[in-house]
């Protein structure tokens, strides 16, 4: 990892000791052991130690320590769980790393307006622990989701399982306290449904730290339907899988969730949790309804007849709770579940329009036995999110890079059907070269801009989610638009 | 009308508008000139730019060029059994896609199923630098840089010229229904915040000061069942209601005074400010008729956690939104020069200031 600005140890030290005025001791931490656990987030290939982590508890000490960072120049990389999947929390050498882990604290649920007010550090999960009272729950539902903070969430416009028909984090907020690079405390959104002036709350959303360190979260709850049921579907073949989604569709119903997976996926899932998968399936589809309990029925009639018309091999309804949460199971387990079979693997996230599914999965498998490396695919079928699961072995040389290039390839393959190269895991450091492909030099620049209306000392994660323009100009990987190449005031090599 | 695309022409204007620094009025169908403060400077004409660019009912996604109406995208969605979920009031046949999504206008159903900014995906933008910039994309999950397509939704116009725009689009609910009763606004209010604990598929809450409205959509099960669960009787012409209340032709909505649209928490009682109520959005949004003067009932809402907009005959140039904190302006003040460093587009329609 580089970094434009040098490691001054003087500097360090003054910034340190001010740090431990404003700070108990045990909130200030320089130790090498301590701040090993800082060093990289979910995306464990990057690393890097800090040159301090802060463990803040007020939103005053949060803007203090901004303000001793603006004024010495220190980059500043908020942290929530570490949860991440694209080293979007990956922290600088030269820089203080803060760690919203102390605000855990639930402030107000109102199920008269149908919101609650949280600290940045609480659990996604713990929202609709809370909430369960009143019969009320936070929709999105990352898979991390027990671990997980809202911070984080909102940093990363998070989706889940069900986004389909409950949208992702940004849907689900309404407003945000966010202390700027500069220290000033900024709300954003409103209580209300909408709020005067531009819409900062999408603009936050997804932001991955460039902009504020979020401090404060008020989300919106739910009514929790009376019922969920899924039904589990197995196909002899991926595409009539991926057809019989859009019939699903066509047909007029929006399911809570609705995912696939492929042969490796599901063998891999069925060998570590049971979950009652046909093993000799080369897809199966998992489809959630909920609503009602006369609602739910209706539709499973209906869904039933539409996978059995579209080919489907086998159609199980889970008969119980306990086999439904099995049946979820299996899908929730994927991940961990090829973790076994292969000593390493590597999670992508690109999206797609969900008609390009069958060109995309036959690439995938062409560039699989290209690169001579095993792929197993989950896929958020109902909003086009693919996680292609690149098999490999990091001890062994040169996989690592040759697994890095397959993924690169499978996102330049989103973007090229009309896709984006990261539906829900963010850009982070992991993906800042393909965003080279995905847009070109103008928007780039937009991009910067944006920032800089937030921070425009641009000390906040500096160096993730948007490239610099010289950055793409050396990864090569050129976007191009209205057939010219971006950026020709740069020289090619 | 035609479909047609004239993107380059009006790229050409707005290079030239940067040139010499001409201030430009962005009109669509003109049918939302009455919001915000009047407009400045040289029309420019994107009505012509129109036409569905994409649409694949299966993908849940429609693209069209900013100047189609807002009647033939929805001619084009009913056949495929599809809607714009927000329902966004038309204000008049001449309405455009461009000019709903840059007002972020949604009508009803917006607590229940979104507002106009939760449906939109993606865009092509004409910024004022004269660049044609593309954001988002025609896919739900898109985390791939800031959320610029959402930003330009209720920025009316001043940061760009939407050329295209890719909304997430939904089936048409098979049934729907709704019930009515007699109640007064206390009772009116509770219940409908009682709604938003309860599992129904409620997609429209509204009390005109007599009347307490439920509109509830599905499958034709789920109406049924509401039938028994939702107090009050069944509408007749409930859809002429909706109509009429998303579109403001309700008597409530005629005649001449300033209409006032008040923001607050839905469970918030009713605000003792004196004029004539209606209530939308199970009492989030509150229509207001009154004389009263305009700093006195912010202060009154400010103090409940609400904001307000001069919705209709204003008389009060650069009073329509709810003034920024300074902190804020001047991150909206950056922005606007991000995307529009000469002040071309639709110079004080928002704010003086930007």
């Amino acid at each position: 990892m580089s970094h434009h600005r040098n490691n001054n140890v003087a500097l360090n030290t003054e910034l340190i000791r001010a740090l431990r005025s404003l700070l108990p001791p045990e909130s200030v931490l320089v130790d090498t052991e301590d701040l090993r656990p800082f060093e990289c987030d979910g995306l464990a290939v990057y690393r890097q130690l800090p040159m301090v982590v802060v463990l803040p508890e007020t939103i005053e000490q949060v803007q203090q320590i901004m303000r001793l960072c603006h004024a010495q120049q220190v980059p500043v990389v908020a942290r929530g769980a570490g949860t991440g999947l694209s080293g979007g929390a990956l922290p600088l050498a030269d820089g203080v790393l803060l760690s919203l882990a102390k605000f855990k604290n639930i402030l107000n649920i109102d199920p008269h307006n149908a919101m609650a007010t949280v600290q940045p550090g609480v659990r996604n999960m713990a929202i609709s622990e809370a909430a369960a009272t009143y019969g009320m729950y936070y929709a999105p539902d990352p898979s991390s989701q027990i671990a997980c903070t809202i911070g984080g969430n909102v940093a990363e416009n998070s989706g889940g399982v069900h986004c389909l028909k409950y949208g992702l984090t940004v849907h689900n907020i309404l407003m945000l306290k966010i202390v700027t690079m500069e220290g000033e405390l900024l709300t954003v959104g409103a209580e209300t449904l909408d709020s005067p002036g531009y819409d900062l709350l999408a603009l936050m959303s997804g932001s991955e730290g460039m902009l504020g360190i979020i401090v404060e979260v008020t989300v919106k709850l739910l009514a929790k339907p009376e019922r969920a049921q899924v039904i589990l579907a197995a196909f002899d073949d991926v595409e009539k899988a991926g057809e019989a989604v859009g019939s699903i569709i066509a047909a007029g119903i929006i399911p809570a969730g609705l995912e696939m997976m492929d042969k490796l996926a599901i063998r891999a899932a069925e060998d570590f949790v049971h979950a009652g998968y046909p093993r000799d399936a080369e897809a199966i589809l998992l489809c959630e309804l909920d609503g009602t309990h006369a609602e739910v029925s209706e539709y499973i009639m209906l869904v039933r007849r539409i996978l059995i018309a579209g080919g489907a091999t086998e159609v199980r309804t889970a008969v119980d709770e306990a086999e439904r949460q099995l049946f979820w199971k299996g899908r929730k387990s994927a991940f961990p579940a090829v973790g076994r079979i292969s000593p390493d693997y590597y999670c992508m996230d690109g999206t797609i329009p969900r008609r390009q599914l069958p060109h995309v999965l036959h690439r995938i498998a062409e560039m699989s036995a290209e690169y001579n490396l095993p792929v197993a695919n989950v896929f958020h079928a109902g909003d086009g999110n693919l996680h292609p699961l690149i098999l490999f072995d990091a001890n062994k040389q040169g996989e690592l890079q040759r697994t890095e290039e397959f993924g690169r390839s499978i996102l330049q393959l989103c973007v090229e059907v009309g896709g984006t190269i990261t539906g829900e895991h963010g850009v982070g450091i992991e993906k800042i070269d393909q965003m080279c492909v995905q847009f070109s030099g103008a928007e780039l620049t937009q991009f910067h801009a944006i920032k800089a209306a937030f921070d425009p000392s641009g000390l906040l994660n500096p160096g993730k989610a948007v490239p610099t323009l010289h950055r793409c100009a050396e990864f090569g990987a050129m976007h191009v638009h209205h057939g010219q190449l971006p950026h020709p005031e740069l020289e090619r090599y | 009308m035609d479909e047609q695309d004239i993107g380059t022409a009006l790229q050409r204007q707005v290079l030239d508008a940067f040139q010499h620094e001409t201030p430009l009025n962005i009109v669509g169908g003109g049918s939302k000139s009455f919001l915000g403060n009047a407009s400045q400077g040289q029309t420019i004409d994107v009505g012509k730019h129109r036409g569905i660019v994409e649409y694949d009912p299966r993908e849940l996604v429609l693209t069209a060029r900013n100047g189609s109406t807002l009647q033939e995208i929805e001619t084009a969605l009913s056949k495929a059994g599809q809607m714009l979920a927000f329902e966004p009031p038309h204000f008049g046949d001449n309405a455009t896609l461009g000019g709903t999504i840059a007002c972020g206008l949604s009508g009803p159903r917006r607590p229940y199923c979104g507002a106009a900014r939760d449906f939109v995906l993606g865009c092509k933008l004409l910024n004022g630098r004269g660049e044609i910039l593309s954001f988002g994309g025609q896919v739900m999950k898109n985390v791939a840089g800031y959320d610029v397509s959402r930003l330009m939704t209720g920025a009316y116009g001043t940061l760009g010229i939407m050329l295209e725009i890719s909304l997430k689009v939904l089936p048409r609910p098979a049934a729907t229904v709704t019930m009515m009763r007699e109640c007064d606004p206390a009772e009116a209010i509770a219940s409908m915040s009682d709604l938003l604990g309860r599992p129904y598929p409620v997609d429209g809450a509204c009390y005109d000061g007599e009347h307490c409205y439920v509109r509830i959509s599905g499958s034709a099960q789920v109406v049924k069942e509401a039938r028994t669960k939702i107090p009050g009787e069944v509408m007749a012409y409930a859809e002429a209601f909706w109509y009429a209340l998303r579109e403001h032709e309700l008597p409530f909505f005629s005649g001449q005074g300033v209409l006032y649209r008040i923001m607050v928490k839905p469970a918030t009682p009713h605000l003792p400010i004196a004029g004539s109520w209606l209530l939308d959005w199970g009492g989030a949004q509150r229509w207001l008729r009154s004389d009263e003067d305009v700093a006195a009932i912010r202060h009154r809402v400010e103090l409940a956690g609400g904001h307000v907009t001069i919705f209709r005959g204003a008389d009060h140039p650069n009073k329509i939104f709810q003034p920024l904190p300074e902190t804020l302006m001047t991150i909206h003040q950056r922005l606007k020069a991000s995307f529009d460093p000469k002040n071309i587009f639709n110079r004080g329609r928002m704010y003086p200031d930007l």
